[in-house]
């Protein structure tokens, strides 16, 4: 075929033209298709809010609650686990005074709760989202003579205080979440709704 | 034997004969069957080696076949997965056989690509002209390892959503968009039936098309460029008076036969592993997946499936959570830069230099080492060994330029020699 007479500029236009709104259209048609995969309004729905009651929570235990599939540690401190977490410093701590944005802010203190003693953790594991364990212990054979209680993740040794804060020298990079709760009564606390609340 | 080329139709005399030239006026049949079977010359000094390629391919078929059949029976439900593999295990007619070959297949399907792979980097089947070749192979690991991720949550057992979970969030390690894009790959808030439903449609439609497709890519690369050979010497240089390679063969009748043999050894092994140990003391079937998945609960011990762990040691053996995402990755991004990093212009291993010998066989132990550290508790003297060994992974990669720059090599010869 002769290009003869063939308005090459306007080929070029025109073929780029095309191919640009052909792209914009891909681009659009995809996007319900991206969208639909993100959380559904059944699954938002279902990671609403959910009610603790703490009221048989004992000094020094802990209490497992569900949230948005998640496990929720409640731990009751006492005041000896207390007096241990104040003693942990930058020495030992990536994030002793919980810079990073790992809690609401009620919960940015000493102890990262709203009450002193009443911590209030989701149990995912910065590292890669296993369940940390529950170790108030001290010093047990499997931790070393240095443990002064805290939880444990048996999936890739990371170390947290009894604050959920992160060790020095572990996988994982940040604090345990704290999730924004707040008390609906002395012993009810709702996780996953902190809204009025700035206890 | 006698090659006809003179048209497309090859066929004479007869009614089938006239249905096969019927066919050829419409669709190359015979021309495809020319171009890669009976008259695609293949080096004739292949070895034990050279039979991972088909090999993998009898696993693909394996794979689909023995899938489509397990779909017939599986609920991709976070209520009744768990139960409905057990169903197809005790209450479907040879479920559990068609379960067991998908399961080893999947092991078996790895064992044999690592070996595929090796057979490559030994006899430099990555270099010129056959880089994208490489890249095609490594796109279908690359492919395989999503398709393996992906099946190993349908059992819906404690290692399928763990091993899910630690997985899926390593994407949230990635700064800024990392925590949406988690979200966005499970469609939840935490690995759940919408995420096992999706797994699910991307396991079973999406990424066995890609696979296919890739595979196809891999073979027409192949068949443009020429198979590599253990002596690593370019048989098109030298052709008879009809243009064909004077140590080439044709693939049919020559090494169909001799695959058949391959592909009857190894089919021997496959049976003798579903009959005799499926769960293969539970590297191929973790113990803990005997158990449903509980979202709530940790098992003490994650430990990916076996052709993970190499990958999944390199990313514990990093303090750090981004800076370990990253390693892993690059780990496996480095194997596509290969056919570039490598300078020396021999392709054997039998004509190259004692340092490329140690550095390659350091890479395989480091490789090997670094899959066994995968599968253990992360010890401190674990961790350590872990980075060495990463260190060593790396090394070949990183170094390759400089140690291969100006190797010294022996002289290749020009025709293709028997060394076994």
């Amino acid at each position: 075929m002769s290009e003869q007479g063939v308005d090459l500029g306007r080929r070029r236009f025109l073929t780029v033209a095309t191919a640009v709104t052909g792209g914009v259209g891909v681009a659009l048609v995809a996007t319900p298709f991206m969208a639909s995969m993100k959380p559904s309004a059944r699954a938002q729905a279902l990671g609403a809010a959910v009610n603790i009651d703490i009221s048989k929570l004992e000094a020094g235990a802990m209490l497992k609650a569900e949230w948005r599939g998640k496990a929720i540690y409640v731990v009751k401190r006492t005041p000896s686990e207390l007096q241990r977490i104040t003693k942990l410093g930058a020495t030992e701590l990536r994030d002793p005074n919980s810079e990073e944005p790992q809690q609401p802010a009620y919960a940015r203190n000493e102890f990262r709760s709203i009450k002193d003693d009443i911590l209030v953790l989701v149990a995912v594991c910065t590292h890669l989202g296993c369940a940390p364990e529950f170790r108030p212990e001290v010093a047990p054979e499997d931790l070393g003579s240095d443990w002064s209680g805290g939880f444990f993740c048996a999936c890739h040794g990371s170390k947290f205080d009894l604050a959920g804060r992160v060790f020095k020298g572990v996988p994982a990079p940040l604090n345990l979440p704290v999730p924004p709760h707040r008390y609906l009564a002395d012993t009810v606390i709702l996780i996953g709704d902190d809204t009025g609340s700035q206890a | 034997m006698k090659h006809s080329k003179a048209s497309a139709s090859q066929y004479t005399g007869g009614r089938l004969a006239a249905f096969g030239n019927w066919i050829d006026d419409r669709f190359p049949m015979s021309k495809m069957w020319r171009e890669h079977v009976s008259e695609y010359y293949a080096p004739k000094n292949f070895n034990f080696w050279y039979y991972f390629g088909v090999l993998s391919m009898v696993v693909l078929v394996i794979q689909i076949v023995t899938g489509i059949f397990l779909t017939m029976n599986y609920k991709p439900s976070s209520a009744e997965a768990f139960a409905s593999v057990e169903y197809i295990m005790r209450d479907v007619e040879w479920g559990w056989l068609i379960r067991y070959m998908h399961s080893t297949g999947a092991s078996m399907f790895f064992i044999v690509v690592y070996l595929h792979m090796f057979r490559g980097l030994m006899y430099g089947s990555f270099k010129k002209p056959r880089e994208l070749l490489w890249v095609f192979g490594m796109l279908i690991y690359v492919a395989l390892m999503a398709e393996a991720f992906m099946g190993y949550l349908l059992p819906w057992g404690q290692m399928s959503y763990w091993g899910a979970q630690v997985i899926v969030s390593l994407f949230g390690a990635i700064p800024v968009v990392g925590e949406g894009l988690a979200e966005w790959i499970r469609g939840d808030f935490y690995i759940s039936d919408i995420t096992l439903n999706r797994f699910f449609a991307l396991h079973v439609v999406a990424v066995p098309l890609v696979l296919i497709m890739l595979v196809v890519a891999h073979i027409l690369a192949l068949h443009e460029v020429g198979s590599n050979n253990p002596d690593g010497v370019d048989i098109k240089k030298l052709k008879d008076e009809d243009g064909i390679p004077l140590d080439g063969i044709a693939f049919h009748p020559y090494y169909t036969t001799k695959d058949l043999v391959g592909i009857t050894v190894f089919l021997a092994i496959f049976a003798a592993i579903i009959f005799f140990a499926p769960e293969m003391g539970g590297y191929f079937l973790e113990h803990a997946n005997f158990e449903p998945a509980d979202p709530l609960k940790t098992p003490e011990h994650i430990a990916p499936v076996w052709y993970f762990t190499p990958f999944y040691a390199i990313l514990r053996a990093i303090p750090n959570k981004l800076g370990g995402v990253v390693l892993m990755g690059m780990a496996i991004v480095v194997l596509f830069l290969l056919p570039w990093l490598d300078k020396c212009s021999v392709r054997s291993i039998r004509y190259r230099s004692t340092t490329f010998k140690v550095a390659l066989f350091s890479f395989a132990i480091s490789f090997v080492a670094l899959g066994w550290l995968g599968l253990q508790k992360p010890t401190s003297t674990y961790t350590w060994l872990s980075r060495f060994f990463t260190l060593v992974y790396f090394a070949f990669f990183i170094l390759m330029p400089f140690y291969t720059r100006n190797e010294k090599t022996k002289p290749v010869p020009d025709r293709v020699t028997y060394h076994g």
